[in-house]
């Protein structure tokens, strides 16, 4: 349970932070950052998460990128869920008002001023729940780390169905365990969301 | 030599797609000049507006702010638009800001000033427009004519060299137009400021304006005192306009 903790934790916080700059790569007015971040977000939203890790672990290891499976999985979790992030949050930005950012143009703000001092501050309010929605996918995405045997939930209770051989109460129990970490999550998130609420 | 007018448009043309917005534009704005324009309803006013200021871009002529010409895109430009005050129809406070942060974004961000500095700065603009006891509210607890004036305080705290208004008062409720206009009065009389408004309000054209520039399918058509362009405009299409806006 630790390790799923922690997986998903250090993953996520990978995520916001590459998923942000992809998503400001995104609204850039730079045409080759914009690309660069729709290739990313589209690579990597529409492969399977499974395929990727194994590909990371097994392929890219032949290319001389190799790390311990933990921080494989963070690694490939955090890449995976950049993608999402980036797109949840460029809806953010693209529900602030456009008038927000012109009046941060007309006052003489810069690109990246505009973007981190008034537009993102405002998309991130819209966004909570959606990334409070990521967040809990990507708990129980971390199960999937099980196939390269990370030692996190999935993987402790199958290895305790396979020396106990009783799948009913070790799998209900790993059920029960995802549930203890990601209800609490979507509660967080909804208290997260009426807290940072803009009043218009 | 004489002083160069502080604003210059030459020969500029805009285009949106096809649609033909800005049509060989020439205008100068002395310094202390306030400007009012006038014109029915995309006549490309606001695209006037932000042009000047270069939030959008011509594709013909030149603009020059006090001698400099707009640069394309990029800090440089930024730092001219700080000369380039704006205030606009929908207010575009930043809705997650204090009202005292609104104002002292610019100064601290853009003019590197010392918060400190600039939260004296903001409340002493704040002052100017009525509406320190505000300072710590968010914009959405304003009204309409109170997040207004902040605007203007906000644009004034860059101590721009042109303020620049496009229709400041026509999202208001009538009742609180005149609190707006009372405001922009002051600036034109007691500090000189340089301004081009975007207004159909005829009494603030009449005592701040020293022109009034009539606008009609993307073209400048007459520019005259006020006096005389209300009650002897020389156009036909002004002419038919003041009829209409006058009918109610
Ligand atoms: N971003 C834009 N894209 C395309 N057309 C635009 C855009 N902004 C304004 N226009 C068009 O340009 C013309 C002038 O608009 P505008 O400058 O807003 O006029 P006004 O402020 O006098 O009402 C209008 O026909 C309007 O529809
Ligand atoms: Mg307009």
């Amino acid at each position: 349970m630790r390790t799923t903790v922690v997986l998903t934790l250090t993953s996520f916080a990978a995520a916001m932070v590459v998923g942000t700059v992809v998503a400001a790569f995104r609204v850039s007015p730079v045409p080759p950052l914009r690309a660069a971040g729709a290739v990313w977000v589209q690579m990597l939203r529409n492969t399977p998460l499974t395929v990727l890790l194994l590909l990371f672990v097994f392929g890219f290891t032949k290319i001389g990128l190799q790390y311990s499976f933990e921080v494989s999985s963070v690694i490939v979790f955090g890449a995976y869920t950049s993608a999402f992030v980036a797109e949840t949050v460029r809806s953010g930005i693209n529900a602030v008002a456009r008038g927000q950012a012109e009046a941060a143009r007309a006052v003489g703000l810069t690109f990246p001023q505009i973007l981190g001092i008034v537009v993102l501050p405002q998309a991130f309010r819209t966004v909570v729940a959606p990334l409070g929605n990521i967040f809990i996918a990507l708990t129980k995405n971390t199960s999937i780390a099980a196939i390269i045997s990370v030692l996190e939930l999935t993987e402790v209770a199958d290895r305790l169905n396979n020396a106990t051989a009783r799948p009913i109460p070790v799998f209900l129990g790993a059920a029960v365990a995802y549930l203890v970490l990601t209800l609490p999550s979507g509660f967080a998130f909804g208290w997260l969301e009426r807290k940072v609420a803009i009043r218009r | 030599m004489p002083e160069q007018p502080l604003v210059v448009l030459a020969g500029v043309n805009k285009w949106f797609g096809d649609l033909h917005v800005l049509r060989d534009i020439d205008l100068s704005v002395e310094r202390g000049e306030v400007v009012v324009v006038i014109g029915p309803s995309g006549s490309g006013k606001s695209t006037l507006c932000r042009a000047i200021n270069r939030l959008e871009p011509v594709q013909e002529g030149t603009i020059t702010i006090d001698g400099v010409p707009l640069p394309e895109e990029g800090k440089e430009l930024a730092r001219l638009r700080a000369d380039v005050g704006m205030v606009f129809q929908s207010f575009n406070l930043f809705a997650h800001k204090t009202v005292l942060d609104n104002v002292t974004l610019g100064p601290r961000k853009v003019r590197k000033r010392s918060k400190a500095d600039a939260e004296a700065l903001g409340m002493q603009l704040l002052e100017r427009v009525g509406i320190a006891n505000k300072a710590r509210a968010y914009p959405a607890e304003l009204s309409g004519g109170q997040q207004q004036r902040v605007a203007i305080a906000r644009a004034l705290a860059m101590e721009p060299k042109v303020l620049l208004f496009d229709e400041p008062t026509s999202a208001l409720d009538p009742e609180m137009i005149k609190e707006v206009l009372d405001v922009m009065l002051e600036l034109a009389r007691e500090d000189g400021t340089t301004m081009v408004v975007v207004t159909h309000e005829m009494g603030f054209a009449k005592s701040a304006a020293r022109r009034v520039v009539f606008m009609d399918e993307g073209r400048i058509v007459e520019i005259a005192p006020p006096d005389r362009f209300f009650s002897h405009p020389e156009s036909e299409r002004a002419r038919d306009f003041l009829s209409k806006i006058l009918a109610h």
